[in-house]
């Protein structure tokens, strides 16, 4: 099942698709909305502020493909702001309306902590701590705990705590850095850059 | 000068302290020098690349050290070739003048752009390189080097060229102007294999709210968690320790460990 990689301008698309090869899925780049409708899996990737991805998406035409896509039960993954941008709103650079495929919003990680300040962004490696079940997610074999590569001053927070598939400690208290709801898939992580941990994760979404 | 006692943290790290190998790189070597100047030619980049993804860097760091002497960033075809097989964050510099210098290194599969002399000359790409990708894709690249009045200097080309501007000053207002994070390296401990500049890290840790990577001294293990506990760096990089295999990622992620910090297995 051909996965289709939205290019819009905007994000790390050699090392998602390096690692897709990796893990032996084939996969093709593509800003055509036409190759978005029809395919088999729809990957969006996402480096950069949510205003900047969302207009790079509406000038390429791809708004209306992608919620389509969403809708029609295939598998879709957003991956870091390719999460981010599922949520109704963004709250970055003022407030911008997202593709509105999850319920919530997208705002900025909180910066303190009582009277500490907290370094945002958050760069490194934390933990992914079960949400919602991991069974039959592709998070299912990574273990509780296990840590993966985070880059990011905002994250995604949906409404319904069902979809919130896992959580990160930060601040003294959590983001949603996994979401599914049904056949929609967001990391705040990058499984692309986590080392041996996120190709697996890769892995069982790429070709289960 | 700022007394160290008024230096207490002003903010706390939220992930495992990263080990970055730094991969100096004059095209198409991988190449190291004392105090910067006075190459060897160690070898291929991607080779030693590959080599520390095996055994568990939690990013790496490639600077293009010729950059200036071509007025371009010269490791897309390095930089294409490593991440063939490495799946870890890579932050580039050197030479990174433009949002489409920025737009080029990315699609080549970099993660992270570090900008020096470019900001240096005009501040505001700094800005505009944080609002077309993020802050979290913009690394300020500080050459800092101690002045006989005690304060630190910010140099560019690799510690060549002075710029006039206070290193601790340049950090704030790289925060200001959006940057995701600051690599701090001490061009006079560079090198040396004696150690980070301490002072200097724990006062660019103390004066920003971003996370900070030390780099410049490493020669020690003892280095790498007095760098994180007492100066407060997020994240610990060394180029010559690695490259001379006289110590392992692994052995860093003990010691870092051993002090009690949270370390990615």
């Amino acid at each position: 099942m051909k996965i289709v990689v939205v290019d819009y301008g905007r994000g790390n698309l050699r090392s998602i698709t390096r690692a897709l090869a990796q893990v032996g899925a084939d996969a093709v780049v593509t800003s055509d909305p036409a190759d978005v409708a029809g395919a088999g899996k729809v990957l969006l990737p996402g480096v950069g502020a949510f205003a900047d991805c969302m207009d790079g998406l509406k000038s390429r035409g791809l708004v209306e493909p992608i919620r389509h896509f969403c809708r029609s039960g295939k598998p879709f993954l957003g991956i870091c702001v390719g999460m981010q941008l599922l949520m109704d709103e963004g709250h970055e650079f003022g407030r911008h309306e997202g593709l509105g495929l999850v319920k919530g919003i997208t705002s900025k990680l909180p910066e303190t902590m009582g009277d500490l300040r907290v370094k945002v962004p958050h760069i490194g490696w934390s933990q992914l701590e079960p949400g919602a079940p991991w069974k039959g997610s592709p998070l299912e074999g990574h273990p509780a705990g296990g840590q993966v590569y985070f880059v990011h001053s905002y994250a995604a927070a949906p409404a319904d705590p069902a979809v919130r598939l896992a959580t990160t400690p930060f601040a003294g208290a959590s983001f949603c850095s996994a979401l599914r709801k049904d056949n929609v898939l967001g990391f705040q992580f990058h499984p692309e850059k986590s080392g041996p941990a996120g190709l697996d994760i890769l892995r069982r979404w790429a070709l289960n | 000068m700022v007394p160290l006692s008024e230096t207490a943290p002003r903010a706390v790290a939220s992930s495992s302290v990263r080990v970055i190998p730094r991969l100096d790189v004059k095209a198409p070597n991988l190449v190291k020098g004392i105090h910067l100047e006075g190459l060897r030619v160690l070898g291929k980049p991607a080779d030693f690349a590959r080599r520390y993804y095996e055994e568990g860097a939690d990013e790496l760091l490639y600077i293009d050290i010729v950059a200036s002497l071509y007025g371009r960033n010269n490791l897309v075809e390095i930089l294409e070739e490593t991440t063939k097989d490495v799946f870890i964050p890579l932050t580039v510099g050197g030479g990174v003048r433009s949002v489409s210098d920025i737009k080029t290194l990315l699609r080549a599969g970099a993660d992270k752009v570090a900008i020096n002399t470019a900001a240096v000359k005009r501040p505001e790409f700094l800005a505009e390189g944080a609002r077309a990708f993020g802050s979290q894709c913009i690394v300020l690249n500080i050459e800092a080097k101690r002045q006989p009045s005690g304060k630190w200097e910010a140099y560019t080309d690799n510690g060549r060229e002075r710029t006039g501007v206070d290193a601790i000053e340049w950090a704030k207002r790289g925060e200001t102007l959006g940057v995701g994070e600051i690599l701090l390296t001490s061009v006079d401990q560079e090198g040396t294999q004696k150690g980070y500049d301490w002072e200097l890290i724990k006062l660019v840790s103390s004066a920003v709210t971003l996370p900070v990577i030390a780099s410049g001294g490493a020669g020690s293990l003892e280095d790498f968690p007095r760098a994180v506990r007492e100066c407060r760096a997020d994240a610990v990089s060394a180029a010559h320790l690695f490259h001379y295999k006289k110590h392992a990622i692994s052995d860093v992620k003990k010691a870092l460990a051993g002090a009690g910090l949270a370390v990615r297995a």
